[in-house]
This record gives C-alpha cells, sequence and structure tokens, in this order.
C-alpha cells in the first residue's frame, strides 16, 4: 500500500514537472508583454501618446527640443509590408496551386525541400543581397543614385514570406473534400476552372490565414528592412523613396541610446506597438485557420 | 471546348512560370553568394583573427561565437521544447488551459525577433545582471527557439501509435514508465531533428543578439559565458553596413555570408538526413 502511495506521488510529481514547462509558454508571451509594457510606460511620462502615435517627426537628439512621432515608421512598415504581400500572395498562391493540382508527385517531392531551402536562408543574407544583387539592379532600373528604398524590401520581404505562404497555402488546398473537386469535374469543368472557381473559395479561409502568417513576418522582420530599405527618417511619399521602418528604427537606435532616458523607454513603446500590431495579425490568422479546420473536420 | 482547354493551358502555364520565378530567386541568391563568397574563402578566413580593421585577416571568432551561443541557445531550448510537448501530447486533457498554452505557442513564434531581442535586454541584460554577453544571448535565442522545438517535438510524439502506450498500461507500467520506455524511445529521433532545425534558424538570427551580446569586432575569442562575442550574422550585417570601408570589406562580407548560409543549410541538411536514415531503420 505505501508502496502504490509513494508510486502515485511520484508520478504525480513527474506530472507537474512536465505540466510547468507546459506552462511555460505562457509565462514567457506575458513575461514579453509585462516588460516591455513596463519599460514602455516611463517614455510616457514626457511624451503624450497623441503625439507618439499621431505626429511624422522622429528626432529623439535635437537640442532645440526632443520630437518623438513614430507615424512615419508605422506607415512605413505598412507600405513595405503590403507591397511585399501584393507580390507573395499570387506567386506563392500560384506555387501552391501549381504543387497541388498540376505538378507531378515526382516535382513536389523536389520543390519542397527546396522551398524549405529558401525559408532556411538567414534574415541578414537576404538583406546583404538587398544591397549588393537587388539595390544596383533598382537603381539601374529607376535611375536613380541607389536601388535602397521601399521596394527593395517590399521585394526582399516577398521572398522572404513565400514559404510560408507556399506551405499553409498548399495545404488548405489539399484539404478541399475531393467530392467539391469530383462534382465539378463531372459537370464538365476543366481541372482549371475547378481549380480556380471550386477551390481556390473553398481553401479561400486557409489562404487568408496564409495571408495573414505572411505579412506578420513582414512586419516584424528586422534585419533585412534596415539594410535595404535605406533608413531616411522623413514622412514616406511612395515606394522608391528611401523609408525607416519601426523595426529598422529600433535596430539603429537601440546600440547608441544611453540607458533609463526618455529616447530609450521610447524605443520599448515602439517595441511595444509592434509587438501588439504582429499579435493582433497572428491572432487573427489563428482564428481563421481554426475556424477552416473545424469545418473541414 | 477549345477555348476551356486554351484557358487552362494558358493558367497552368501562368502557375508554372510562378514556380519558376521562385526558383529562379532561389538560385541567383545562391549563385551570387556562393561564386563570390568562394572567391575568399580560404583556410586562413576561416581559422585566423580579423587583421587591419577588418579588411583582412579572417573570421575565426566570429565562427566561433555563433557555434557557442547556438550551445548555449540549445541548453535552454532542447530539454525545455521536448519537456514542453511531452506535456502537450502526453499529460494535456482538452480543457482551458491546454488551449491557452497552444495559443500562446502559436502567438510566441509570431512575435518579432527584435521584440525578442528588446525581451533579452530587459529580462537578462538588466534584471538578471548578465550583462552585454554570451549567456544573455543565447538564452534570448533559446526562449525564441522554444515554440520552435515545442511544435516540432509535438510532432514526433504524435507520430507513435498509441498501442504502444495501451500495450505497457495494459501490463501495469505506470503513465511515466509508458512514456519512458515505449513512447519516448520512438519520438526522439523526431523530436531531435525537428530540434536542430529550429536550432539552424536560431543561429541565423541577427536582431535578438545585436544589443544582449555580440560585439562590433573583439581580438580575442571569448573564454566565459558573460563575456561579449562575435557572430557570423551580426558580423556580415557589419561587414555590409557598418565598416568604415565598405568596398574594402564587400570581398569578406561575401565570404562571410557564405560560411553563415553554410552553417545553417548544413545544420537543416543533417537533421533531414538525419530523418531520412533513422526513418529507414525503423522500417527495415
Amino acid at each position: 500500500m505505501t508502496k502504490r502511495a509513494l508510486r502515485n506521488i511520484r508520478e504525480s510529481a513527474i506530472k507537474a514537472f512536465f505540466f510547468t514547462n507546459g506552462i511555460l509558454a505562457v509565462i514567457v508571451l506575458l513575461g514579453i508583454f509585462a516588460l516591455l509594457l513596463s519599460s514602455a510606460i516611463p517614455a510616457f511620462r514626457e511624451i503624450k501618446l497623441s503625439e507618439f502615435l499621431g505626429q511624422t517627426l522622429w528626432d529623439p537628439t535635437s537640442p532645440t527640443g526632443a520630437r518623438y512621432g513614430i507615424l512615419s515608421m508605422i506607415v512605413s512598415t505598412i507600405y513595405v509590408t503590403l507591397a511585399a504581400m501584393v507580390m507573395a500572395l499570387p506567386i506563392g498562391l500560384g506555387v501552391a496551386a501549381y504543387l497541388s493540382d498540376v505538378a507531378h508527385w515526382r516535382v513536389r517531392e523536389i520543390v519542397k525541400p527546396i522551398v524549405e531551402v529558401l525559408a532556411g536562408i538567414p534574415s541578414v543574407v537576404v538583406g546583404f543581397l538587398g544591397i549588393v544583387l537587388i539595390g544596383p539592379l533598382l537603381a539601374k532600373l529607376t535611375g536613380r543614385t541607389n536601388g535602397l528604398n521601399g521596394l527593395n524590401g517590399a521585394i526582399l520581404l516577398a521572398v522572404m514570406s513565400l514559404p510560408t505562404i507556399i506551405s499553409i497555402s498548399e495545404d488548405s488546398l489539399n484539404a478541399v473534400p475531393n467530392a467539391y473537386v469530383e462534382a465539378s469535374l463531372a459537370m464538365g469543368a476543366t481541372r482549371w476552372q475547378t481549380l480556380a472557381r471550386v477551390k481556390i473559395p473553398a481553401a479561400l479561409s486557409g489562404i487568408i490565414a496564409a495571408f495573414m502568417l505572411g505579412m506578420g513576418r513582414a512586419i516584424g522582420e528586422t534585419m533585412t528592412v534596415l539594410m535595404a530599405t535605406g533608413n531616411a527618417r522623413t514622412f514616406p511619399h511612395g515606394l522608391l523613396e528611401s523609408l525607416r521602418t519601426m523595426t529598422s528604427n529600433i535596430a539603429i537606435e537601440l546600440g547608441e541610446v544611453p540607458y533609463y532616458t526618455t529616447h530609450y523607454y521610447a524605443l520599448f513603446a515602439i517595441g511595444l506597438v509592434l509587438f501588439l500590431m504582429t499579435f493582433l495579425v497572428n491572432l487573427v490568422a489563428d482564428i481563421v485557420l481554426h475556424k477552416y479546420q473545424e469545418r473541414e473536420s | 471546348m477549345t477555348r476551356k482547354k486554351i484557358a487552362q493551358f494558358l493558367g497552368f502555364m501562368a502557375l508554372r512560370v510562378c514556380l519558376y520565378l521562385v526558383l529562379a530567386a532561389l538560385l541567383l541568391f545562391l549563385y551570387d553568394i556562393g561564386k563570390k563568397g568562394g572567391r575568399t574563402i580560404s583556410w586562413e578566413f576561416l581559422s585566423k583573427m580579423p587583421r587591419r580593421g577588418m579588411t583582412e585577416g579572417g573570421i575565426f571568432p566570429a565562427i566561433f561565437g555563433t557555434f557557442l551561443v547556438t550551445l548555449v541557445t540549445a541548453i535552454l531550448a532542447v530539454p525545455m521544447g521536448m519537456f514542453s510537448a511531452i506535456y502537450l501530447n502526453e499529460y494535456a486533457k482538452q480543457n482551458r488551459i491546454t488551449r491557452l498554452i497552444r495559443l500562446s505557442i502559436r502567438n510566441l513564434s509570431g512575435v518579432p525577433s527584435i521584440v525578442y531581442g528588446l525581451f533579452g535586454v530587459i529580462l537578462f541584460v538588466n534584471i538578471f545582471k548578465f550583462g552585454t554577453s554570451i549567456l544573455s544571448a543565447g538564452l534570448t535565442l533559446g526562449l525564441m527557439t522554444l515554440p520552435w522545438t515545442i511544435t516540432a517535438s509535438e510532432e514526433a510524439l504524435k507520430t507513435v501509435p498509441n498501442s504502444y502506450r495501451e500495450g505497457a498500461l495494459a501490463l501495469g507500467a505506470t503513465k511515466w514508465q509508458s512514456i519512458r520506455t515505449n513512447v519516448l524511445p520512438h519520438a526522439l529521433p523526431g523530436m531531435l531533428t525537428g530540434t536542430v532545425l529550429g536550432l539552424a534558424r536560431a543561429a541565423g538570427e541577427t536582431a535578438p543578439i545585436m544589443f544582449t551580446g555580440a560585439a562590433f569586432a573583439l581580438p580575442f575569442l571569448p573564454k566565459s559565458l558573460s563575456d561579449q562575442f562575435m557572430a557570423l550574422p551580426y558580423h556580415l550585417y557589419i561587414m555590409a553596413t557598418q565598416h568604415h570601408d565598405l568596398a574594402k570589406a564587400r570581398p569578406l562580407a561575401y565570404g562571410t555570408a557564405l560560411v553563415l548560409i553554410v552553417f545553417v543549410l548544413g545544420m537543416n541538411m543533417i537533421a533531414v538526413v538525419l530523418r531520412y536514415r533513422l526513418r529507414r531503420k525503423r522500417k527495415a
């Protein structure tokens, strides 16, 4: 009897140990939010929230009065991200559709690991290619002195978000019930018509989720945009201008800023805005994906 | 009828063009780095310290630093990822807490890497007073890798058939005994593969280590975990954008990029080969 009691205690202890590890993810997520918040709040002793989010001028080291408006960076982030998605979504969806509906299974077996290689290239290498490869090309095409601008960053972000978009879109296309496809083919539709008018609409929620997840990655990407977009602090009026995203601004200034100044805290406030933006985008993606999985099962 | 056929032909052609575009981009990337980086690679480049303000010499400290920081990352992320996955797949019931844990994991994998960097600065550098060091950077990367290792480990656990667990339980084994003797041995190879893939991604990250421990240039190797270190990704960033003589540094930047890619893709390759061989062994 005591032996069994001992055994039960040991089993519960082991279970508790694993549970502690399991709950860690929740603690880390809450911890990130709490620590960011606590480091961002002191910034607002000196900065008005309306100035922070509504003004375009960011000049924390100005001798005549520091300015802390991040609107230019928010708009820059949105510009680059949306431009990247405009390029990546059709191409990614095209590849996904090709792999799921057209390609021979052997082609699929070869292409999938290759796409994984693309996902494995570190972002700093992609940024470097923006400087040495895409930049000069864009400069030549647009007739400007350099090609470090929003478009450069958008092209690179598009390439980087492709693996996510391709794999999730392909999964959702494959998850469309065969009966839909067979019904369509039986009505005399071609495979192309079936793909375009039956499968893609049926997989739409998965495709939207892929789009959102790709966007979440693009918003938070740092090194690529830092190296490729030129980082001018002005309000962006087009993609061919040099612009500075939120992530780049943190990366540029955190290394030089004196600790525990308003400027320092303001950088954490930008981090908090970034965290909330990506959290929201990922949450929406999650809800959409979940709905679609529920419907399929 | 023919119009439908033509539409199908053009449509499929467009899809194929999409695929070719992606493959072309990847090939162009790898070709450019491989060709121009290959010219720089030599034994000296791989084994020596940088010289003359990083316009000559090698990148050995950066290779060593990346190796070391990845090790610290592994020590944090591998066991915790595995334990967490064991909880989720073996113990957790379908309830609110489990759903909350899963939601947190999915959201953690979407948190931008620079935000992990900020978190590392507050928690490890300032609160825990580890300073800017290998330890701070490795722990920051470890937390970032955690959601990937959990997900990968859980996938591996899912492939173990339920009959294995039930077999042990039916013989009177406790839950933990059944996990230890019947589940883990079969899931471990898959868990390791997924974990190595996660570590490879961590090794290539720059933003989380920029402010938690990576140094611009160091004339010596780190002696302990509380020293700063040089890392391949950060070194590439420096050589590509911050160097005082960018033109002179360009070949070295290409060389660094190639070494970094080989390092990261090499780890990927090891993981994939591992999975392939272990899978075959199990079938035989």
